[in-house]
C-alpha cells in the first residue's frame, strides 16, 4: 500500500501530470483564434484599419480643403500637374480630400445606426420570439405596421421637430433598420426557444432573462453577425438617398453615397466622380463582408473542426 | 394550424386601423401643404381649394370623413393628378409594380439560393469565393449606379434593349427586373450560403450522414428545410419592399409603377395619395407576412405547437 | 465527403485576390469607357442629319423634303398633374394644353401674337372693352362650331370660386374678376359677354395693355360645356375630351404616355403636317437624355446639367440653347437680422460675387450674368442700368470689402448666415460657388441647407428663419409687370419682406396706365427703385437646353419657351435622300397621298433658294445654276 511518503518513480510523474500551469481557454479565446487563422478576415481588418486611417487622418494632411473651389480646375480628370491627384469635381473641389472626408461620415453612418438597430432589433425579436403568444402577436404586428409606412414620412418628421443634426439622421435611419433584424431575431428565437437545453435550464429555475440573455442570444449571435454586415452597406446606401432627397447631410459636407449619386449622373462626361467614391465604397463592403465571415464561422459553436 | 391561420385574419382590422391612423396624423404633422409653390396664390384661392378638399375642417372631422370613404373603398381624388382619382391612379400603377416586384423576386429567390446552396456546397473552395464575390457586389453597388450602366451599355451603345419605358413588352421588362432583382439576390445568397453552412455542421445532420444516406438526400431532405428558414422569413418584406416598387429603379427606366407615388406624393403633400398608397401597401405586407408565416410554421413544426399555447 | 477547410489560410488569401481582381476589372471597365471608346460609342447615337430645307412661297415646307413619318416624341418633364385648362399650373401640362386647345390670340413660332380663336380684334379708346370678332370655320374637334359662348363660358367657368382655379388670378384684370374669385358676385357677373355668336367682348377693371398676351394662357381657353358637363371630371379623359386646337387627346396612361393626333377639324389643319405627337414623362433628366440617344426620342426638356462640354463636343448639333424670360437670384429676408436696414451690407454681398465666374464654371449653358430684376428679351423695355453693373469686377470687389467693413464686419468677426435652396443641382452648385466665392473675398462663414421644397417655400413664406435663399422668377407672359410685382408689399410671394410704399405706388401707377410709352418709363423708374434698395442678389437669366432632333424644323427659340407641335415637321434624312431639284422632279410636284398636302404649282428655278442641283445639270459654260450654298 502506497503511502505519502515521497516516491521516486510516482512523484515526478505525478508532477509532469499537473495541469496548473496550462491555462483552460474560453470559448470566445477559441474563437479569436479561429478568427485569425481566416486569412481574408484578418486582411480585409488590416485594410479597413488602413481606411480609417485614411479618413481620419487624411484630410488633415492633404492641401486641399474639402469645401475649396478651385475656380481654374472644375471638372478635371485626375492628374499630377493639377495637384488633385483623383480629379475634383463640377466645381473644382479636390476628389481626393472629399471622398476622404465623406468616408467619415459614411463609416459614421455605418457604425452608429447600425447599433442603433442592433440594440432595438435584437432585444425587441428576441423578447417576442421567446415569450411567444400574445405578446409576440402584438409586437410582430406593431412590427407590420412601422414597416407599412413610408419611411420618408418619420424621416421628415423627425428632421424637422428636431432640427437637421447630423446625429439624429445616423438614429433615424437606424431607427427604421431594425424591422428587418427583430424579424429575423424572432425566428430563430421561436426555433432555439424549443431546443433541449433551453429547456433544461427552464427545468433549472434559470429566469427568463437570463435564459435570454445566456442561452439564446450567443447563439443568435451567427445569424446576427450576417445580418449586421448585411446592414451597413444599406445603411449607407439609405442614407445616400437621403442625401439625394435634401434630408441627408449638408452640403458642403458629404458621403460617400452622395459622393456616388452625384458621379452617377455625369458617368459618362466625368467617370472619376464615379469611380473614385465607388471604389472606396465597395472596398468597405467588401470588407465588412470578410470580416462578417470571418466572425461568424469563427463564432459558429458547431464548427468545432 | 387553421386556427391559427383564421386568428390571424381577423387580427387584420385593428392592425389596419392602427396604420391609417398612424399614417394619417403622421402625414399632417409634416410641414408645409399642398398647395404651396413657388407661384403666389392669392387667400382666396388658397381657401377655395382648401375648401374643395376638405381641408378646413378641424384634423379629427377630416379623420372621420376619411375613415367613412374608406369604409366604402374611395381612396378619394388625387390633391396633384387633379384628372384622376387615387382608386384609378393605384389601379394603374400597382398591376406594372406587381409584376415587376414579383418578377424580381421569384428571379432573385431562384438565382440567390442556387448560388447560395452552390457556395455552401463548395464552402472555401474557388466557386464559393467568386459566387460570394459577386454577390458582394451586388449589394456593393447602388442600383442607381448599376441601373445607369446597364442602359448606357445595352440600350443606348447596343441597341438591344429599349432605354427605359414600360409597354408590358418582355424587351421592357429585363432590365428594371434584374436591376430591382440584383440586390435581393446578394441578400439570399449570403444568406442562404450561412444558413446552409450552420445546418450542415449541427448534429443531426452529422448522425444523418453517420447513418449512409447519401449526400444528396442529406441535403434535401433533411438540410434545406431548417436551412431555407431565415430566407423565407426574409422574403415577405423583401418582396413587399419590391413590390412597392423600387423608386430609383422607376425613376431611372421611367416605370409608371407605385413606388414613386410614395416619394413624390410625400414631397408634394398629395395627402389622398400617400394614404391610399400607404393602405394598399400596407394590407398587401400584411397579407404576405401572413402568408409567409403559414410557410414557416408548415416547415418549421416546432413554431406551430409553440404558438397554438 | 466534403471540402473541409483545409489550407484556410491560402484559400483565404486567393479569395480576397479573386475579389480585388473582380474589382479592378470593373475599374477598368468603368475607366475604359473613357476616352477613345466613348468617341466611337457616342457617334453610334447620333441623329441622322437631314436633307436641305426648301419652303415654298407661304412659307411652308415642299412636300418632298418631308419624311414619311410625322410622329414626334417628346420629353415633357414631368407627369402633367391635370388636362383641364382652368386647373393647370405647370409647365408639363400648359405644354400640352397649348397643343390641344386655342385660345383667342396665338403665338407663332417666334413668340408673336397672332389671330388665334379670334381672326381680329378692337381696343376701345379707353383701354378698358376688348372687342374680338372669331373665326367663322373654327370648329371643335367634335365638328361643333367655336363660337363666343364657349369662351364666356370658359372664362366664367376659369373664375368661378368652385373650380379652384390656382391660376385664375391671370383674370384679375377683368372687369368684376376679384369678387367672382372671391365669391362675393356670380361667375355670371364676370365682365365678358357674348355680343353674337361670334362677337366678344371683355370689359377690363383698368386699362391693361398687356391682356393680349395674357390670352393665350391655358386659364383663358375655352371648353365644350356638353362634354364638360356630360362628363364632370372625367371630362379630360380621352375620348371624352373635345378639343378646337391643332390636335386631339388620344391616348393617356398615367405616368407612361400621352398621345395626341391631329384634329382634322382644326381650321389651320391643312398646315399641321406632324400627324402624332406622344409625350412621354421623365423624372431624370440624365435618362432621358439615354433615350434621346437611343433615337427614341427627338424633343427633350432639357439636360443634365454638369454635361455642357460634354455634349458640345458629342452633339453639337442636337444641344440647342436659348435665353429664356426668367431670373435667377439670391433673396434676402429683409425683416431679420443682419439684412434688416442694412442695404450697404447687402450691397456688398451682391458686389463680391463674380457672375462671369459663375455663369461660366458652374451653370456652364451660356446664362447670362445678371445685375437685374427684369430679364432682356421683352419687346421695347431696357432695364436700368446700376451703376457697379458697369464697373469691373475687382472695382466690385474692392467696393465689396468696404462696404463690409463699414457694417462692421471683419476678420475677427465676420458675418455669419444660412443660405437655403432646395433641390436641383443648380442650385446646390450656385449656393455652394456664392458661399466659397464669399468666404474666399470677405470671409464670409456661410451654412449651407438643403431643404426639401415644401419645408423650403413654407421657410421662406413665414419668414421666420430664412436670412438669404435661392428665388427666382420665370414670366406667365412677356411683360415686366409680372417681375416687377413680385417685390409689391403683401404680395404672396414677396419673400423677401419688402415694403416700400413709393413702391407700391409706383406699381398701381403702371397697372393703370395706358400708353405705353409712359408706362414704359414707369415700369423703368419701378425697377431702378428696386435695384437701389438690393432686397435681393441678382445672378443671371435662365436660358433653356434641350436636344432636338436635327431633322425636327418649324420650331423656333422664343424667349417664352412656347413651342407649338403643329408648327413643326420632320425633314427626310439625307443618307437615304436623292439630291431634290423642282426642275428636273416631275414627282415633287405631285400631290403626296401619303401627305394630303397640295404641294405648290409653279417651281419657279429663283423661287428655290439653295437648291442642290445634281451634277448633270450644270449648264455648259461650268457654272452651276444659282442658288445658296447648302448650309
Amino acid at each position: 500500500m502506497t503511502t505519502n511518503a515521497d516516491h521516486p518513480v510516482i512523484d515526478p510523474f505525478a508532477a509532469a501530470l499537473s495541469v496548473s500551469h496550462i491555462k483552460g481557454r474560453s470559448p470566445w479565446q477559441d474563437a479569436w483564434h479561429r478568427l485569425l487563422k481566416n486569412r481574408a478576415a484578418v486582411y480585409s481588418a488590416f485594410i479597413m484599419a488602413a481606411m480609417l486611417l485614411m479618413v481620419v487622418f487624411g484630410p488633415m494632411l492633404i492641401s486641399w480643403e474639402p469645401d475649396f473651389t478651385d475656380w481654374d480646375y472644375t471638372s478635371t480628370p485626375p492628374s499630377l500637374a493639377s495637384g488633385h491627384w483623383l480629379g475634383t469635381d463640377a466645381v473644382g473641389r479636390d476628389l481626393l480630400v472629399r471622398t476622404l472626408t465623406g468616408g467619415r461620415i459614411s463609416l459614421m453612418v455605418g457604425l452608429v445606426a447600425t447599433l442603433v438597430s442592433l440594440l432595438i432589433g435584437v432585444s425587441y425579436g428576441a423578447i417576442a420570439g421567446y415569450f411567444g403568444g400574445t405578446a409576440d402577436r402584438i409586437m410582430m404586428r406593431m412590427v407590420d405596421i412601422i414597416y407599412a409606412l413610408p419611411f420618408i414620412f418619420f424621416v421628415i418628421l423627425l428632421m424637422v421637430v428636431f432640427g437637421r443634426h447630423i446625429l439624429l439622421i445616423f438614429v433615424a435611419i437606424g431607427a427604421i433598420n431594425w424591422l428587418d433584424m427583430a424579424r429575423i431575431v424572432r425566428g430563430q428565437t421561436l426555433s432555439l426557444k424549443n431546443t433541449e437545453y433551453v429547456e433544461a435550464a427552464k427545468a433549472c429555475g434559470v429566469s427568463d432573462w437570463n435564459i435570454i440573455r445566456r442561452h439564446i442570444t450567443p447563439n443568435l449571435l451567427g445569424v446576427v453577425i450576417v445580418y449586421v454586415t448585411l446592414t451597413i452597406p444599406q445603411v449607407i446606401l439609405v442614407e445616400s438617398f437621403l442625401s439625394f432627397l435634401g434630408l441627408g447631410v449638408q452640403e458642403p459636407m458629404s458621403s460617400w453615397g452622395a459622393l456616388v449619386s452625384d458621379g452617377a449622373q455625369d458617368m459618362e462626361s466625368a467617370p472619376w466622380t464615379l469611380i473614385v467614391p465607388s471604389v472606396f465604397l465597395t472596398v468597405t463592403l467588401y470588407c465588412f463582408n470578410f470580416i462578417g465571415d470571418g466572425l461568424r464561422d469563427a463564432l459558429d459553436p458547431k464548427d468545432h473542426l | 394550424m387553421a386556427r391559427h391561420a383564421l386568428w390571424r385574419l381577423l387580427g387584420l382590422i385593428p392592425t389596419l386601423l392602427m396604420l391609417i391612423t398612424i399614417a394619417f396624423f403622421l402625414m399632417r404633422v409634416a410641414p408645409g401643404g399642398p398647395f404651396d409653390s413657388e407661384m403666389l396664390l392669392p387667400a382666396d384661392i388658397q381657401a377655395n381649394l382648401n375648401a374643395k378638399y376638405h381641408l378646413d375642417e378641424s384634423l379629427l372631422q377630416q379623420y372621420f370623413r376619411y375613415l367613412s370613404q374608406i369604409a366604402v373603398l374611395d381612396f378619394g381624388p388625387s390633391i396633384q393628378y387633379k384628372d384622376w382619382t387615387v382608386n384609378e391612379l393605384i389601379g394603374q400603377g400597382m398591376p406594372v409594380s406587381l409584376t415587376i416586384g414579383l418578377a424580381a423576386m421569384v428571379l432573385a429567390f431562384f438565382m440567390g439560393t442556387v448560388l447560395g446552396i452552390t457556395a455552401a456546397l463548395r464552402q472555401n473552395t474557388r466557386v464559393d469565393y467568386s459566387l460570394m464575390g459577386v454577390a458582394m457586389l451586388g449589394i456593393s453597388i447602388p442600383n442607381f449606379v448599376i441601373a445607369p450602366i446597364l442602359i448606357l451599355i445595352l440600350a443606348v451603345y447596343a441597341g438591344w434593349l429599349p432605354a427605359g419605358g414600360w409597354d408590358w413588352s418582355i424587351a421592357s421588362m429585363v432590365l428594371p427586373v434584374v436591376t430591382l432583382s440584383l440586390p435581393v439576390t446578394a441578400y439570399i445568397a449570403r444568406l442562404t450560403r450561412g444558413s446552409m453552412i450552420e445546418v450542415m455542421h449541427s448534429n443531426f445532420i452529422r448522425s444523418a450522414r453517420a447513418k449512409g444516406l447519401p449526400e444528396s438526400v442529406v441535403i434535401r431532405r433533411h438540410v434545406l428545410r431548417p436551412a431555407l428558414l431565415p430566407v423565407i422569413s426574409f422574403l415577405g418584406p423583401a418582396t413587399a419592399g419590391m413590390i412597392s416598387g423600387s423608386v430609383i429603379i422607376e425613376r431611372v427606366f421611367s416605370i409608371p409603377g407605385l413606388g414613386s407615388y410614395f416619394v413624390q406624393g410625400a414631397l408634394n403633400r398629395d395627402y389622398t395619395l400617400v394614404m391610399g398608397v400607404v393602405i394598399f401597401y400596407g394590407v398587401l405586407i400584411i397579407l404576405l407576412n401572413f402568408l409567409v408565416d403559414l410557410i414557416y410554421a408548415w416547415l418549421n413544426p416546432k413554431v406551430r405547437y409553440d404558438n397554438k399555447r | 465527403m466534403q471540402n473541409w477547410p483545409m489550407k484556410r489560410g491560402v484559400y483565404e488569401s486567393v479569395k480576397l485576390l479573386r475579389q480585388f481582381g473582380l474589382l479592378s476589372i470593373l475599374v477598368l471597365l468603368l475607366g475604359a469607357c473613357g476616352n477613345d471608346n466613348r468617341e466611337k460609342m457616342a457617334v453610334r447615337g447620333r441623329q441622322a442629319q437631314p436633307v436641305e430645307l426648301i419652303l415654298n412661297e407661304d412659307g411652308r415646307p415642299i412636300p418632298a423634303v418631308l419624311a414619311q413619318q410625322q410622329e414626334l416624341h417628346r420629353d415633357n418633364g414631368r407627369e402633367p398633374q391635370t388636362l383641364d385648362p382652368h386647373l393647370v399650373e405647370e409647365l408639363p401640362s400648359a405644354q400640352i394644353l397649348r397643343d390641344l386647345f386655342e385660345g383667342l390670340t396665338a403665338e407663332s413660332a417666334e413668340g408673336r401674337i397672332i389671330p388665334g380663336a379670334a381672326i381680329r380684334w378692337n381696343i376701345s379708346r379707353d383701354g378698358k372693352t376688348f372687342t374680338f370678332y372669331l373665326r367663322r370655320d373654327a370648329l371643335w374637334s367634335n365638328g361643333d362650331p367655336v363660337t363666343a359662348d364657349d369662351f364666356v363660358y370658359g372664362l366664367r367657368r376659369s373664375a368661378d370660386p368652385a373650380t379652384a382655379s390656382k391660376y385664375a388670378q391671370v383674370l384679375l384684370p377683368i372687369e368684376n374678376a376679384p369678387e367672382v374669385l372671391a365669391g362675393d358676385l356670380p361667375p355670371s357677373e364676370l365682365g365678358v359677354v357674348a355680343m353674337d355668336e361670334f362677337t366678344l367682348q371683355i370689359s377690363m377693371r383698368d386699362p391693361t395693355p398687356y391682356f393680349l398676351a395674357l390670352l393665350n394662357h391655358p386659364s383663358t381657353f375655352p371648353v365644350h360645356r356638353a362634354s364638360e358637363l356630360a362628363h364632370g371630371p372625367a371630362f379630360t379623359r380621352p375620348g371624352n375630351l373635345v378639343s378646337n386646337g391643332a390636335y386631339i387627346l388620344n391616348e393617356w396612361v398615367i405616368r407612361s404616355r400621352i398621345e395626341l393626333v391631329k384634329n382634322e377639324n382644326y381650321w389651320d389643319s391643312d398646315n399641321v403636317i406632324l400627324e402624332k405627337v406622344i409625350y412621354y414623362p421623365f423624372e431624370d433628366q440624365s435618362t432621358a437624355l439615354k433615350r434621346f440617344r437611343a433615337g427614341k426620342l427627338q424633343w427633350t426638356s432639357g439636360v443634365p446639367n454638369n454635361q455642357f462640354k460634354w455634349l458640345q463636343e458629342h452633339y453639337p448639333d442636337e444641344l440647342v440653347i436659348s435665353p429664356w424670360l426668367g431670373s435667377y437670384f439670391f433673396g434676402f429676408n429683409l425683416e431679420r437680422e443682419p439684412f434688416i436696414e442694412n442695404p450697404g451690407l447687402r450691397l456688398a454681398l451682391l458686389l463680391a460675387l463674380d457672375r462671369k465666374l459663375l455663369t461660366e464654371k458652374v451653370t456652364q449653358f451660356g446664362e447670362l450674368p445678371s445685375f437685374t430684376l427684369v430679364p432682356p428679351g421683352i419687346r421695347d423695355y431696357v432695364s436700368p442700368v446700376p451703376e457697379w453693373a458697369e464697373w469691373t469686377q475687382a472695382e466690385r470687389e474692392a467696393e465689396a470689402r468696404r462696404l463690409y467693413t463699414e457694417a462692421g464686419y471683419s476678420e475677427e468677426n465676420p458675418l455669419k448666415f444660412e443660405i437655403r435652396y432646395t433641390a436641383g443641382e443648380n442650385n446646390k452648385k450656385m449656393a455652394l460657388a456664392a458661399s466659397s466665392l464669399w468666404k474666399q473675398l470677405l470671409g464670409v462663414q456661410a451654412t449651407l441647407l438643403n431643404e426639401e421644397n415644401k419645408v423650403f417655400l413654407q421657410n421662406r413664406q413665414q419668414k421666420i428663419l430664412t436670412q438669404v435663399f435661392q428665388a427666382g422668377w420665370i414670366s406667365d407672359y412677356a411683360d415686366p409687370y409680372s417681375f416687377l410685382n413680385l417685390f409689391r408689399s403683401g404680395h404672396g410671394r414677396n419673400d423677401y419682406g419688402y415694403s416700400n410704399s413709393l413702391y407700391d405706388a409706383l406699381l398701381d401707377q403702371v397697372a393703370s396706365e395706358r400708353i405705353p410709352s409712359r408706362r414704359r418709363l414707369l415700369m423703368f423708374e419701378t425697377e431702378s427703385l428696386l435695384l437701389a434698395d438690393v432686397p435681393f442678389i441678382p445672378l443671371y437669366t435662365y436660358v433653356t437646353k434641350r436636344m432636338v432632333n436635327p431633322r425636327l424644323k418649324g420650331w423656333k427659340s422664343n424667349v417664352m419657351d412656347h413651342h407649338y407641335s403643329k408648327d413643326m415637321f420632320f425633314l427626310k434624312a439625307a443618307s437615304d435622300e436623292e439630291p431634290v431639284s423642282p426642275e428636273g422632279d416631275i414627282e415633287a410636284l405631285l400631290p403626296d397621298p401619303d401627305q394630303g398636302l397640295i404641294p405648290p404649282l409653279q417651281m419657279k428655278e429663283t423661287d428655290a433658294p439653295g437648291t442642290e442641283v445634281p451634277q448633270d445639270d450644270v449648264t455648259d459654260d461650268g457654272t452651276s445654276p444659282p442658288g445658296d450654298s447648302l448650309k
